[in-house]
């Protein structure tokens, strides 16, 4: 079921980010203020929304899980979340870069938005240190689930309390439409649909090998009996077909 | 006929009682966060080399003088119904599971509120510049109680989490930090005028209504979640 349209979607994918990053490299004019740097920004802020977005959306799934107690919700709920982790290594990293470029440091405490991401980012980390913790497959998928609801609402909140902590120096882009002059707003446009089309082809090529890990060993267990089976190298959640 | 299941309400109070009096009996929990608090005051004030502390940096102190001796008492929590078969005897009970996280969450809330009796006029005798009297002590309570109330449902939320896992002493501190940094944000930017050197300033209304907004929003979501980490 994952594995439909997996081709297809990969092309766009690669057209769309190509086309993006084309566009913000050799037609989205050059900021006034920090030159060729800032066009990190069309990195940078698209991998931080989709990023959020994952988090948000993993504890969708968690819902989903614990209302329906159906083992494939919680299986989206943690791959969505462990590709949103993975993709916040990067967001913090190319944020890191652009902070250093633009204002000589490699971190500043002065801007809420890297400090409020620094501090979801720690704490989606400890979710797979606590799902590999919990010896039981239903208990630690129930618990899991419990966690990435608690952080999916911790998102927001912790957005507001530490924006409203500290003073302006990050660049405020999105809160008047003048920030974001047509052929930038063009750019980031294509560069934020590449991001979620990539985000979204990441979790669906994933989802598909666990689908078919699990149907594979399915058919193994029917020819040989349970002696055919590998025993289980990994902790990671799998689907049981 | 069989009588009527116990509302929640009478379950509340007999799981509040079982927390307090074993804490009596005991006394492990409140008198270590208590040595704990005094302990980290003597830490800071070696490592910050600082005689006495006012305004944002003594606001700092006490906040994170607290949230640590807090997850000493969120480590502890549930350990005893963990190992003693308290959670399989509450199963058991004909009676709504939310009963526990409210009655835990009391008594955490309880245990910081002792914990604070301590470290509150400690923290005054030892580090504070300006005297901890009149308006300073009122904004300092009303404050602390605030981000109490975020600590004991956050601190209850995690330490059920954590109590099922191998490594529940590790776990507690790295989920709980970060859950409660904007408790720690809120308490120390509340407290920060209070302790100011000239006087205690206003409270800002802001920040009050952030830890308001924080408990509310997080207690909702502990009495959505916890019911499903009480099942076997």
């Amino acid at each position: 079921m994952y594995g439909s349209r997996l081709r297809s979607l990969s092309a766009a994918t690669v057209v769309t980010l190509i086309t993006g990053y084309c566009l913000a490299a050799f037609v989205a004019p050059m900021d006034a203020d920090q030159g060729f740097m800032q066009k990190i920004f069309y990195l940078h802020v698209p991998m931080a929304i989709v990023a959020l977005g994952g988090f948000v959306f993993g504890g969708i799934c968690a819902i989903m899980h614990l209302r329906t107690d159906d083992a494939k919700w919680d299986l989206r709920s943690y791959v969505a979340i462990h590709i949103s982790v993975i993709l916040g290594v990067g967001v913090l990293l190319t944020g890191a870069i652009w902070a250093k470029a633009s204002w000589g440091h490699w971190w500043v405490w002065d801007e809420p938005t890297l400090v409020s991401f620094l501090i979801v980012f720690l704490l989606y980390a400890t979710y797979t240190p606590l799902r590999f913790s919990i010896e039981d497959r239903e208990k630690q998928a129930r618990y899991a689930s419990v966690f990435a609801i608690t952080a999916g609402a911790f998102v927001p909140l912790n957005f507001l309390a530490v924006r409203a902590a500290t003073s302006l120096v990050h660049p405020r882009t999105f809160d008047s439409a003048d920030n974001l002059p047509g052929a930038m707003r063009t750019a980031f446009l294509v560069c934020f649909l590449g991001m979620v089309l990539l985000y979204v082809l990441l979790w669906r090529y994933e989802m598909a090998h666990k689908n078919t890990v699990a149907q594979l060993r399915s058919l193994k267990r029917k020819l040989a009996g349970d002696d055919g089976l590998r025993s289980r190298r990994s902790a990671a959640p799998e689907l049981q077909v | 006929m069989t009588p009527p299941p116990p509302s929640t309400r009478r379950a509340v109070s007999a799981l509040l009682r079982k927390e307090v009096r074993l804490e009596l009996r005991t006394l492990q929990v409140i008198p270590a966060m208590a040595l704990f608090s005094i302990t980290t005051l003597i830490v800071f004030h070696f490592s910050l080399q600082a005689n006495s502390v006012e305004g944002a940096l003594a606001a700092g102190v006490l906040t994170v003088t607290l949230l640590f001796s807090a997850i000493l008492g969120i480590n502890r929590l549930f350990v005893a119904d963990h190992e003693e078969g308290g959670f399989d005897g509450f199963l058991l009970a004909p009676v709504d599971r939310t009963a526990m996280l409210v009655a835990k969450a009391l008594a955490l809330g309880g245990f910081l509120v002792a914990l604070e009796v301590v470290a509150v006029p400690a923290f005054g005798l030892m580090l504070l510049d300006p005297n901890l009297t009149g308006a300073a002590l009122w904004q300092t309570i009303v404050v602390l109680l605030l981000a109490d109330v975020g600590i004991a449902v956050v601190g209850t939320l995690v330490g059920a989490l954590a109590i099922q896992t191998r490594a529940r002493d590790l776990i507690v501190p790295l989920i709980a930090l970060p859950l409660l940094l904007p408790v720690v944000i809120g308490t120390a930017k509340a407290l920060a005028p209070t302790f100011a050197a000239a006087g205690a300033g206003a409270l800002p209304g802001r920040w009050l209504a952030i830890l308001g907004l924080y408990d509310l929003i997080f207690g909702l979501l502990a009495y959505a979640v916890f019911d499903f980490l009480l099942e076997d």
